[in-house]
């Protein structure tokens, strides 16, 4: 049989393989099965491309594929679930970088299309777009550069020069695709897009942005599968590309804002906020906080990006522990963009033995708020803001919002007073059913799992 | 007419993908990223036969440097997938 017939066959058998790979990852349960059928779909495709006829030389492949195996090994064990975020955005530059350079590598090729050059070309901006973009996303992840919006002054005009200037250079490109100096200056100007998008993001709204550039590095696969005509990278890459477009979609719904809102307001004027909302802050000490919470039926605990950082999770299963067996329901609540990238607080919780039937999606608990007899705000605030119900004019208002202050007691654990990323003001926390326990979130937690023990 | 075809195959895979997807629950979202991350690392397929090609030395070493970067993306990404989701359990 003709090799080429033969490689194609299998590829189509690795198509399928994925995509139930990728039913299965729709349960907890199959998850980790669907992952491995997944990841022998890739290990059959890359086995049976290495028949291909125009390959002459293994040597150097096989050095590279032994490299990069070390160092994806070496990452997966030594990363920790705080630090998946970075890890993500990593990832997605690194594969918007394979794209790129298989992008230019096929580009080199002397023959030419027209239709080949367009198709390479858009392979390499989305690539090198993806590639820088992640970059500066781990940067602000991972606080090596400020996760406040990076803003100057008429920023929005450079942005669309920049982009003017790529379409403009891709087209010349196009018409004179021998040219080496014009695809560099493509590539120039299409990592500098990227690092100009993601600049001006705040850290808050990581969420989205990485699950855009998620997405676009399985467009940049897929525009690389048009430029090879092969079938499997259009099939994956078009999966990868849904995928983090549905990721986008929800973390936007989640937020109440548009995409196009979310990547431009770094530099839209910001929104004067004059509504103060005025109160008496009442605080609990960890002491006071164990008599309600022993004498409780059901408890909730809503998870933010705080609980990440002061990495409570695993003291709080320590007192779920302690309320299941002094009888308390314990349920956690989960909001959308809680977190730096979708799912975050799912998998830290998991990582700290929580089962996973106990996280419950916001509907879920907000549907039955009124039963819960107390509400544990752990290092969470905009996601639990009642301003976004209850006060037109707020910025965040009319965003989804985890209705904490509707249980019947809630804990506020909070290190200070200072406000969310919105940069507004929290009414929960002066509701007469709310009480502030300050202090670390880990500290506080500890210190009420001792007080269980006395 | 090649082209054409290949636009069949983009356009029922992303229906496809927007259907499996949807169903994925709000608290596997993360390994799901991770898990998309190891299949765009599909790409290393390209690489792999441009870097055993002989289409030219500038052409075998970005092949070589794709096939690198591809492998990191495939390797990492299917292995702390699975790290994650072996961490999801019910009691």
């Amino acid at each position: 049989m003709d090799t080429t017939i033969f490689i194609n066959i299998v590829y189509v058998a690795a198509a399928a393989l994925f995509i139930y790979g990728l039913k299965l990852l729709g349960h907890p349960s199959t998850a980790r099965k669907g992952n491995l059928l997944s990841a022998s779909a890739m290990l059959i495709a890359i086995i049976v491309t290495l028949l291909d006829q125009n390959i002459i030389s293994y040597g150097w492949i096989l050095v590279s594929v032994l490299a990069g195996s070390a160092v994806g090994v070496y990452v997966s064990k030594k990363v920790e679930m705080t630090g998946m975020p970075e890890l993500v955005s990593l990832f997605n530059g690194v594969g918007g970088l394979a794209s790129a350079s298989v992008a230019i590598a096929a580009m080199l090729n002397a023959q030419l299309s027209t239709g080949f050059a367009v198709i390479s070309v858009v392979a390499l901006i989305i690539g090198a777009v993806t590639f820088s973009g992640s970059l500066i996303a781990w940067g602000k992840l991972s606080e090596r550069i400020s996760g406040k919006p990076i803003v100057f002054k008429q920023q929005a005009f450079a942005n669309y020069s920049l982009i003017a200037a790529t379409v403009l250079a891709s087209a010349l490109y196009v018409m004179y695709p021998s040219s080496t100096m014009l695809m560099i200056v493509v590539v120039l100007l299409a990592l500098s897009i990227g690092v100009m998008a993601v600049l001006p993001i705040g850290g808050a709204d990581m969420p989205v942005v990485i699950s855009l550039l998620n997405s676009y590095s399985g467009l940049a696969a897929c525009a690389a599968g048009f430029a090879l005509e092969n079938n499997l990278l259009i099939v994956a890459g078009a999966l990868v590309g849904a995928s983090g477009i549905i990721l986008t979609n929800i973390m936007c719904k989640a937020m109440n804002r548009s995409l196009v809102n979310v990547l431009t307001s770094g530099f839209q004027e910001v929104l004067s906020n004059d509504i103060v909302v005025e109160g008496e802050i009442k605080p609990i000490s960890a002491e006071d906080a164990f008599y309600v919470l022993e004498a409780a039926q059901s408890i909730l605990v809503i998870p933010g990006y705080g609980m990440a950082v002061a990495q409570a999770q695993h003291a709080m299963k320590e007192l779920q522990e302690l309320f299941e067996k002094n009888d308390t329901e314990t349920v956690y609540g989960i909001h959308p963009v809680a977190g730096r990238m979708p799912g975050h607080m799912n998998v830290l919780l998991a990582e700290a033995d929580v089962s996973y039937d106990l996280l419950l999606e916001m509907d879920e608990v907000n549907a039955r708020m009124e039963q819960f007899d107390v509400a544990i705000v752990i290092g969470a605030n905009d996601v639990v803001n009642p301003a976004a119900r209850e006060l037109k004019g707020s910025p965040i208002y009319g965003m989804p919002v985890i209705n904490a202050d509707l249980a019947k007691n809630v804990f506020v654990i909070k290190r200070s007073m200072s406000s969310g990323f919105a940069g507004v003001d929290n009414p929960l926390f002066f509701k007469d059913n709310t009480r502030m326990v300050f202090g670390d979130a880990k500290e506080v937690l500890n210190n009420i799992v001792r007080q269980f023990s006395d | 007419m090649i082209a054409i075809y290949l636009l069949f195959i983009l356009m029922l895979s992303i229906f496809v993908g927007f259907e499996l997807i949807q169903k994925v629950p709000a608290t596997l979202h993360t390994p799901l990223m991770s898990g998309a991350n190891a299949i765009s690392g599909i790409t290393i397929l390209g690489a792999i036969v441009l870097a055993g090609g002989e289409s030219g030395t500038a052409a075998s070493v970005l092949g070589v440097i794709g096939v690198f970067f591809a492998t990191i993306n495939v390797v990492g990404g299917y292995l702390v997938t699975d790290r994650m989701l072996a961490m999801f359990k019910k009691k």
